[in-house]
């Protein structure tokens, strides 16, 4: 196990090396960044004067490097919009977008086991077409255009849920207010409904394919015929001998899923204003405030490469063949 | 220990032994399991209809998408004119453009950059996929490598980065989104191209002398299409909901050609007006095209890999 650890952790911050050199190399790309950094009106001395002082005359080993320690630091250069350092920013808003992300996940997950193992067990009858008819719409709906219509319907037309608006939960119990927190619940649910089935969709229909053809292939093994033919009732081959087998590629998936979620947050986050990392990535990207998206991407990335290194290590456990493989 | 399998981008994975390729008289038997499920048959009338929007759409457009007219703004469908005559049968968005002809010039940009991106990043990873399944040793490593950090990385980020400082427009958003499909299609050929290598016709091919590049193109590639076709169907989807997404952004194409993204982003600010036919039509147009796509790429897996039939 522990050898295993290590090997996934090396790779993992060989992949936070890449992301790093790869959103340093992106801001290269254009040639001189410091256009980006100044408006249309500015004087050559202006931009020579900035340019020095962004480091962007020297060396692209040493900017790189300077980059490196800053981040190490947890210094990634300051917003232009905020005129404030870049990180905590994005870090004040990182709580709602993990409670969107975690609601998304919650989501997809409730939904789209039952559903798979029903559309299993009733393989191309009515209900086996009619779920993964209703699956292939659902990954064939843009998620932007799915919150819209969720506005217009459920919010506008019927009234039953808030279009927009937040309650915290995660930053009050970061705080260790964990009665406001509880408090909270409730009504954060509310306005969590929406935007997380807005981003679970997707994953939800994806997922119920998934567990489908799973099931289907765990339900044609010799075991399962084998515990049929013992007599046992229905729902025990399928609970305790089907399930337990058809599980791994599912945590698998849903490992990468939270990644998925993760990068859809960016577009429903700002169908309803959502205040967390993914409107401010958009409303950086209006004001080109490049440091910002830079940082949050990082961000991003790195809470990803973490959660797939979570999700690494609980599979290895739950499976000793991939950790002895 | 390599990074877990990501699943294939289309609704459920491909068999990576599937090699069957349709026979003499395969397109009679792709024909008669077509309008066997009917549902093929439709999505692939769709998307004719969609293709046919973007080549001819000037010609069938029936207004100008970027005329402007302040007074004829923000009209409901189907709403007449003092003498009678409909003018905007889908209505007309917040500067007064047509809504019909702007989504009619809509389908060129989801196309066009659906299947460009998606031919870009195919030949990229099938090249790159059968040299690493081919030779082996380190080209194979350095390869895998760098497919797996590219996929420890959520792709849509890295597009809004590069699209960020490079600008948007067309070109820029077709080879980001072009270069960030390699992957799926490198590991396929990969796989593919490892399970064949060893196969007596392929040494035939050897034995003949024939070069390495005409082994790999011309003797294994063709054997090996068949589940690459399948996922870049599924692939094209995809690609076109990323290009909505970027375009909904404002990381797209400039803003004076019409695109269903722009359409939904600018659909935005009338929303709490109810003005919902600027959200609802561009929306239908991208999940219908994006359905299509699918359910194309389903009937092509069943089709293609009939070991696969009724399972996936």
């Amino acid at each position: 196990m522990w050898s295993y650890a290590v090997s996934r952790l090396l790779q993992a911050s060989v992949v936070i090396v890449a992301v790093t050199l790869i959103t340093f190399l992106a801001l290269h790309m254009s040639g001189d960044p410091t256009y980006l950094y100044v408006s249309d009106r500015a004087s050559e001395q202006e931009i020579a004067l900035i340019r020095e002082r962004l480091g962007f005359d020297r060396p692209l080993h040493v900017q790189y490097l300077t980059f490196l320690g800053g981040l190490l630091r947890g210094d990634t250069g300051r917003s232009l919009s905020y005129r404030m350092p870049a990180l905590p920013i994005v870090l004040e808003r990182l709580p709602a977008t993990i409670e969107l992300t975690l609601m998304a996940m919650l989501i997809a997950v409730t939904f789209a086991i039952p559903l798979g193992i029903i559309a299993a067990l009733n393989r191309g009858t009515a209900i086996d077409g009619g779920i993964m008819a209703l699956a292939m719409v659902g990954q064939s709906i843009p998620s932007f255009w799915l919150g819209i219509m969720l506005i217009l319907s459920v919010g506008l037309g019927l009234s039953w849920l808030p279009i927009s608006g937040h309650v915290p939960v995660i930053a009050p119990l970061l705080r260790g207010e964990i009665g406001t927190a509880i408090a909270n619940l409730p009504e954060a649910l509310r306005f969590l409904i929406m935007p997380a089935f807005t981003i679970s969709l997707f994953s939800l229909s994806r997922n119920a394919r998934l567990v489908r053809s799973s099931m289907l292939e765990v339900l044609s093994q010799d075991f399962v015929r084998t515990a049929r033919a013992k007599g046992l009732r229905e729902w025990t081959v399928v609970v305790r001998h089907a399930l337990r087998n058809a599980w791994m590629p599912v945590v698998t998936m849903l490992g990468l899923e939270f990644g998925f979620l993760l990068s859809g947050v960016v577009v429903v986050e700002t169908v309803f204003s959502w205040p967390g990392v993914g409107r401010l990535v958009f409303n950086a990207i209006n004001q080109k405030d490049i440091p910002l998206v830079q940082t949050s991407v990082v961000i991003f990335a790195l809470v990803f490469v973490l959660l797939n290194l979570l999700v690494d290590m609980i599979y290895a456990r739950l499976d000793p063949r991939v950790r002895l493989s | 220990m390599t990074a877990p399998e990501r699943p294939a981008p289309g609704p459920a994975a491909v068999n990576a032994a599937a090699t069957g390729r349709p026979g003499p008289g395969g397109i009679a038997r792709a024909w008669r399991s077509m309008t066997r499920k009917g549902w093929p048959l439709l999505a692939i009338l769709i998307l004719l209809a969609v293709g046919f929007a973007a080549v001819a759409g000037p010609s069938i457009a029936p207004k100008d998408p970027n005329r402007q007219n302040i007074i004829a703004r923000l009209q409901a469908p189907m709403t007449p004119d003092r003498n009678g005559v409909v003018q905007h049968p889908l209505g007309t968005d917040g500067l007064g453009r047509d809504v019909l002809s702007r989504l009619i010039y809509g389908a060129r940009v989801s196309l066009l950059v659906g299947l460009t991106a998606v031919m870009i990043g195919g030949v990229l990873g099938i090249v790159l996929g059968m040299v690493a399944g081919y030779f082996g040793g380190r080209i194979d490593a350095v390869i895998m490598r760098l497919a797996d950090i590219q996929l420890a990385f959520p792709f849509i980020l890295l597009a809004i980065m590069f699209l960020v400082v490079l600008g948007s427009g067309l070109l820029n958003l077709i080879l980001i989104l072009g270069v960030g499909q390699w992957v799926t299609y490198a590991r396929i050929a990969r796989a593919q191209t490892l399970s064949q290598r060893e196969k007596e016709y392929v040494e035939a091919a050897r034995a003949l002398g024939a070069r390495a590049s005409s082994v790999l193109f011309k003797t294994i590639l063709p054997n090996i299409l068949a589940p690459l076709i399948v996922i870049a169907s599924f692939n094209v989807a995809s690609v076109i909901l990323s290009e909505a997404a970027l375009s909904f952004l404002g990381l797209g194409v400039p803003p004076t050609i019409p695109t269903w993204g722009g359409m939904l982003a600018e659909s935005r600010d009338q929303l709490l007006a109810g003005r919902w036919w600027l959200a609802v039509y561009p929306g239908v147009a991208i999940a219908l095209t994006v359905l299509s796509f699918n359910i194309l790429g389903d009937w092509l897996r069943d089709h293609l890999d009939p070991r696969l039939r009724g399972v996936g």
